[in-house]
């Protein structure tokens, strides 16, 4: 149904006018010009477009801008943007990516797991990041820079 | 290394994008190049024949290189920065570096075969010898001193004795000044302080922040989303299209002979749109499977043409034998499956093209897509911008063709974005293949003959390098081409290190079957038939960080050693692994790998290389293989076609074999070749069977453990 969706998106109001099943990955991209939020697989299976909703990281590829509906969307845009993060500092120190194209799926589920256990063990980091995949094989960078965000103090 | 001044017109057309400055061209010795990679020899291309990189040296200070490579995760820019700011002694912040844009960047071929260090390498610090030295004397001009009692620290050239200094950025102001390379030596390796130590990557910032601009990040105004009639088989041929209930539902319809293509401002509308769509394909003959494959290879492939240069006598070799091992080794299609699909953002008006496209190749684009658009070559420049992995799948660019035609069609801005189903659909598949070896011992134990038979996945690095006095190697297909009609039922093409995780595969789990025919210890038997001292010293290496030791294992665990040489670089890697016997999985528990890539440039680069090389080769191993049927790819997204994933990372430890005697190479690929082998091995060491077939899925170990 076409209709006017508001929501907070990266601290300020944002309301688009669209029809409310089409997915928040594509109406991010397109509608509102934020292409940090990638593309990688269309049914959840890869982490690449992961959001942050209220708090918990969400595949935006296959999540309704109605689900969103006055609620606050934080995207890798949104992050950085008063100076790097804890979480987004960790990942250059370690140079935990390199084609960087799962990077803001991978910081920002590493950020919703820092919101719930700010000092995760590695089995936890593990268990975690397990659904968000990466081809590069950066992955040993990536939990070591999730360690190094929490031991930071993180978020 | 500067060969006549042709293409001057092509020159003065990248000096008048580049600004005004210092330029110092430089040409690789491309005939090196394509000695590695025979058979990616492109259509020649037009262009400059003399120059295929250039530094600036700007007003504003900042030194710039103009190369055709491509960022694809490897940090190429990185590496490439760290050589100019050494040579130039410039602040490494001060260098950018400008990849892989048709326009400003002089020809390259393509970004594979770990060529960036060794053919850049070279050139650019060259270059960047002589820039220094122009400046040295454009310098004590200005100053009116000798040249020899200057010194340059960040770009600022000072007198020894007067203390009167200038910088590069004074120098140049306002000055055009072009320079082709001469003799200038370049520093002594003992003297550098930027190259071989590691440095912050260049793409960093960008890539955490989200500002890292991919191809279908490029969204230029009036952008129509393409979305293409996909057949559902190979082979299957289009017999109708029903396009209106899509064009009903808003969309823009294309239909050009086979393409059929839905087109609209929202990506997603695009999706639906396709949907609506109402193909009809005839069905392909049936034909073989991902179970059938390797007999119909066999039967396909009769005729095997001789590799390398054979020694001795096998029959001879055959008859002295006191013990012979023969095995047939296997291995799956397997997909290149990076994280960003193919994807091209194409504008078309006033009779020229501009193509952004993820791709390994842009300047053999540039070509292709001159021809589908009807261009002259110079009217269309592709620009590759960050790649989100390609890992050889992204040397071909189908979709910024598809992209062009249509944004030539339509007259608006098209993109082209595969979905997860065409990236495995349209994918050109690392080949199946097909490996024989039969070896065999003298009475010592040493290794008397080996025969070797390969088809289908190529023969790179297939002649053994171990001491064998009765050697045979016969090949033919591989991912290069040169295939007989129908082998490979699937399009074949160069996965990360092309050939050679195959071949080192069979020939490394071949040489553990043969140790312990001759009751040694595998790491053992290998020195002793090592003629080369630098495999000798990598695998020493990685035995000391492993702490290797001859004899059993405590229960479960096992250990495996493999070793093999990609162009020109050596790796070897061992492995601890634990094999649950009830459900067949097999977790790595530790991973060593020891590389000799000559002199290391980045040590942190090269080290993220080896962990990437390691944790992608956990996949072909352990559970990668693309299922098929009668044409149809039956894996349509990472729900069944398994990549690693965090949970299966073992602890990994890389070790450097650091050689500054040695030039650098690329190291992406080498650290990858062995990781086949020495799972097959360590496996072998826990649980006593030896899996001949790649992927080694539980079922398969399950399969071996209760035969």
């Amino acid at each position: 149904m076409e209709r006017t969706v508001s929501f907070t998106l990266n601290g300020k109001p944002a309301s688009v006018k669209v029809d409310d099943e089409r997915m928040l990955l594509w109406v991010l991209r397109s509608d509102l010009g934020l292409t940090g939020t990638k593309f990688g697989c269309g049914e959840a299976l890869c982490g690449a477009c992961t959001i942050i909703v209220d708090k918990q990281a969400v595949r935006s590829c296959s999540t309704p801008v109605k689900d969103v509906a006055g609620k606050h969307v934080l995207t890798i845009e949104g992050l950085g943007a008063n100076g790097l993060h804890t979480i987004q500092e960790a990942f250059l120190t370690h140079n935990a990516f390199q084609c960087g194209f799962c990077t803001p799926g991978m910081i920002l589920t590493a950020y919703a797991l820092l919101l719930k256990t700010p000092k995760p063990t590695e089995e936890q980091i593990l268990r975690h990041m397990e659904d968000n995949l990466c081809r590069c094989g950066a992955h040993v960078r990536i939990v070591g820079a999730i360690r190094e965000a929490g031991v930071r103090g993180g978020v | 290394m500067v060969r006549g001044g042709v293409m001057d017109s092509s020159r003065r057309g990248f000096l008048a994008l580049a600004g005004p400055g210092l330029f110092v061209f430089f040409g690789v010795e491309r005939v090196s190049a394509y000695r590695q990679e025979p058979g990616r020899l492109p259509g020649r291309q037009a262009g400059p024949a003399d120059f295929n990189a250039y530094l600036r040296i700007g007003a504003d200070g900042r030194v710039t290189c103009f190369a055709g490579k491509v960022e694809l995760g490897q940090g190429a820019g990185t590496v490439l920065a760290q050589i100019l700011a050494e040579e130039l002694d410039v602040a490494y912040e001060s260098v950018d570096v400008v990849l892989s844009d048709t326009d400003v960047c002089p020809y390259d071929m393509g970004t594979f075969g770990s060529m960036n260090v060794p053919v850049l390498g070279p050139a650019l610090r060259a270059a960047g010898a002589e820039a220094r030295a122009v400046l040295l004397q454009m310098a004590a001009e200005h100053l009116a001193v000798p040249a020899d009692g200057l010194h340059v620290k960040d770009g600022v050239v000072t007198d020894g004795a007067s203390g009167k200094h200038i910088a590069y950025a004074q120098l140049v102001e306002g000055k055009r000044i072009e320079r082709h390379l001469a003799k200038v030596p370049p520093k002594p390796v003992k003297s550098y302080s930027v190259v071989g130590h590691s440095a912050a990557r260049k793409d960093a910032l960008e890539k955490v922040t989200g500002k890292a601009k991919f191809t279908g990040d490029f969204t230029p105004p009036g952008l129509l989303h393409a979305r293409l009639v996909k057949p559902p088989a190979h082979g299957a041929k289009l017999i109708a299209a029903d396009t209106g209930m899509a064009e009903k539902f808003g969309a823009q319809v294309v239909k050009q002979g086979d393409m059929v293509a839905v087109l609209h401002e929202r990506p997603d509308v695009a999706d639906e749109a396709l949907k609506l769509v109402k193909a009809q394909f005839d069905s392909p003959p049936p034909s073989v499977d991902d179970a059938s494959i390797f007999d119909h290879m066999l039967k396909t492939a009769p005729r095997r043409r001789p590799v390398g240069r054979p020694a001795g006598d096998i029959e001879q070799g055959e008859k002295q034998a006191v013990a012979i091992v023969e095995e047939t080794y296997l291995n799956s299609y397997v997909a290149h499956a990076p994280m960003e699909t193919h994807t091209a953002t194409a504008i078309v008006e006033n009779g020229k093209a501009t193509v952004w496209a993820s791709t390994q190749a842009p300047y053999m684009a540039k070509p292709m897509i001159a021809q589908a658009l009807g261009f002259p070559e110079e009217n269309v420049r592709i620009v590759a911008p960050y790649v989100g992995g390609g890992f050889g799948g992204k040397t071909a660019a189908p979709q910024a063709a598809t992209a062009a035609r249509l944004a030539k069609i339509t007259g608006r801005p098209v993109q082209v974005m595969w979905n997860r189903e065409e990236e495995f659909f349209f994918d050109t598949f690392r080949p199946a293949a097909v490996v024989k070896i039969r070896a065999g011992l003298n009475s010592a134990g040493k290794l008397l003959f080996w025969d070797s038979s390969l088809i289908g996945g190529g023969d790179r690095e297939a002649q053994p390098f171990y001491d064998i006095p009765n050697l045979r190697t016969v090949s033919v297909g591989g991912w290069q081409g040169g295939n007989p009609p129908g082998l490979h039922p699937l399009e074949v093409g160069a996965w990360r290190a092309p050939s050679v995780n195959t071949n080192t595969f069979a020939r490394e789990s071949h040489m553990d079957l043969l140790a312990a025919k001759a009751g040694v210890d595998p790491l053992e038997f290998r020195i002793d038939h090592l003629p080369d001292a630098r495999m000798r010293r990598v695998l020493e290496a990685a035995a000391k960080q492993f702490g290797w030791k001859a004899g059993k294992r405590p229960g479960g665990h096992g250990f495996g050693v493999a070793c093999g040489m990609y162009s020109g670089a050596y790796s070897a890697t061992m492995a601890e692994v634990e094999v649950n016997k009830t459900t067949g999985h097999v977790q790595v528990k530790r991973l060593v790998s020891a590389l000799d890539v000559g002199m290391t440039l980045n040590p942190d680069g090269m080290r993220q290389q080896m962990e990437g090389s390691i944790t992608m080769g956990l996949g072909y191993a352990l559970s990668e293989e693309v299922r098929f049927k009668d044409g149809a790819v039956l894996d349509r997204n990472f729900d069944t076609y398994s990549i690693p994933r965090f949970s299966w990372l073992p602890k990994i430890e890389t070790v450097l074999v650091d050689d500054p005697a040695n030039l650098p190479l690329g190291g992406g690929e080498p650290p990858i070749i062995t990781i086949g082998a020495v799972l097959a091995n360590a496996i072998y060491d826990a649980a006593g069977v030896r899996l001949l077939q790649l992927p080694m899925t539980p079922e398969r170990v399950l399969k071996a453990l209760k035969a």
